[in-house]
């Protein structure tokens, strides 16, 4: 099972929630836009990376997650 | 399968130097009939041939075709004809004075995939373009194909394929977020071939003259010919074809030669690279010469600039405008290029600070990848090169008052047609 964490840049706001929940995978930039660093969520942040997508107020930070 | 054109000029043959567009008769003299391929053997000649698309992201077209045949059912072919590259204009060239090419390309094209109904996309002010194709469209018969030419906003992201259907749409001509692709769900959720100009224009010549007359000209890895706009320090800008492998030196000398010294080269247009024209001249047009300096013939786009001009203060402009010209949805793309742009201008008013490049560079590689289209990306790659190539310009400005002439480079030559959503120094 892999999952990955993308953003749609058309509808986030730079709420910057997601950098909140999971630094150890976004970053904000000067503007307080995420900047995802490494797409692949490890095993261990999988919990945080749905509570981060799960808080984001425009629904634009998307976790694929592979199910096999 | 009749036999083609043995050299140059193969696209541009029997052009009218009147600025006339050709007559159906004058094309089908020159060219025959049109062959009716089956959709199978159109996009096994297509891939045969090495084409690949001249819109810029130089995608190989028979796997363009296929991706759409595939799907089959409802497919839409749009001929994108925005060309809303301001230093480009061999789009515009082909519509308006070689229409029947394009459209010979456009009945290929749209057999291939089973499409019934033809969209010629075509920026509004480019009123002589539209009076053509109509022409030429209302003396074909291309049995149950109904093409229509539709015209729409010029901004410079206006021109991108996901802009062009959100635009068809009935939305305003922006890019999307994708997954979906247009040919997975386009216009009306159909299957939406979305094809330049000049792709169309080189399917029309493979399917009569097949693939090996294609590579006659041109590299292994780069068959057949192009057409490159070629303006700035030159005695004749304008359109040209030629071969791949050609020589810089060569394509200079096809617009009548440098009228000075030359400087530097943008190649590939605002989404492209600046390079030395020391390295430039070692370059021949072909993507494996352009990509070891880290650039690409995007759509066929070459600036030359001669050494009285300030590139610097050339990029300065062209960044500022790539910035307003952003569709202003994505926040990297907004703030970023925004942030850039004065920066850059700062550096050109020798007002920037030490770390202003810096940070220009650091911006840049944030911003790539972080809009819904490549805008950002094209924009990025630009300003880096300049930055690169402009290095000397950037510590002469810090000392002394720049004194060299303008070299015009084309940034609002056509008005943009935004729908802002977020504007840059509102925030934060």
């Amino acid at each position: 099972m892999s999952a990955r964490l993308r953003v749609n840049p058309i509808t986030c706001e730079g709420h910057g929630l997601c950098a909140e929940l999971l630094p150890e995978l976004i970053r904000l930039d000067d503007w307080g836009y995420p900047i995802i660093d490494q797409a692949e969520v490890p095993p261990e942040l999988l919990g945080l990376a749905r509570k981060a997508a799960d808080a984001c107020p425009t629904l634009a930070l998307l976790l694929d997650e592979d199910r096999r | 399968m009749s036999v083609g054109p043995a050299a140059l000029p193969r696209l541009l043959a029997g052009l009218q130097p009147n600025g006339a567009a050709m007559t159906l008769a004058d094309h089908e003299r020159i060219h025959g009939p049109l062959p009716r391929p089956s959709p199978e053997e159109l996009i096994e000649v297509v891939e045969r041939s090495g084409l690949r698309g001249r819109g810029g992201a130089d995608f190989p077209t028979a796997r363009k075709l296929q991706s759409v045949a595939q799907r089959r059912r409802g497919a839409v072919l749009i001929v994108n004809g925005s060309e809303t590259e301001p230093a480009s204009a061999k789009d515009r060239l082909l519509l308006s004075r070689l229409p029947h090419l394009v459209l010979d390309g456009a009945v290929l094209a749209a057999s291939a995939i089973g499409a019934r109904e033809v969209f010629v996309k075509v920026g509004q002010s480019a009123s002589g373009t539209v009076r053509a194709l109509e022409g030429a469209v209302g003396v074909r018969a291309d049995g149950k194909l109904k093409v229509q030419v539709v015209t729409g906003p010029e901004g410079y992201v206006a021109g991108e394929e996901r802009a062009v259907v959100h635009y068809f749409n009935g939305g305003a001509p922006l890019p999307t977020f994708a997954p979906p692709l247009p040919f997975e769900r386009g216009y009306r959720g159909r299957p939406t071939l979305v094809q330049n100009p000049e792709t169309l224009a080189q399917i029309a010549l493979v399917a009569r003259y097949g693939d090996r007359w294609y590579r006659e000209l041109g590299t292994d890895t780069d068959p057949g010919s192009a057409l490159v706009t070629i303006s700035g320090a030159v005695a004749a800008p304008g359109v040209y074809e030629l071969a791949f492998g050609t020589p810089m030196i060569d394509l200079l000398a096809a617009a009548g030669g440098s009228t000075e010294p030359l400087r530097a080269l943008l190649v590939g247009g605002y989404f492209g690279t600046w390079v030395d024209s020391e390295s430039a001249f070692r370059l021949r047009l072909a993507r494996e010469d352009l990509r070891s300096v880290g650039c690409s013939l995007g759509s066929g786009v070459l600036i030359a600039l001669g050494q009285s001009s300030c590139g610097l203060h050339e990029s300065a402009r062209v960044i500022g405008y790539l910035a307003d010209q952003s569709a202003g949805q994505c926040g990297p793309c907004v703030f970023g290029l925004r942030a850039i742009a004065d920066a850059v201008g700062a550096l050109a008013a020798g007002v920037g600070g030490e770390r202003e490049g810096e940070r220009v560079l650091r911006w840049a590689a944030e911003i790539r990848g972080r809009g819904a289209c490549h805008h950002p990306d094209g924009a990025a790659r630009f300003v880096e090169s300049a930055l690169s190539v402009f290095a000397p310009e950037i510590e002469a400005h810090r000392h002394s008052r720049c004194t060299a002439r303008p070299a015009g480079l084309p940034v609002a030559a056509r008005a943009g047609a935004r729908g802002h959503r977020l504007a840059a120094g509102t925030r934060r």
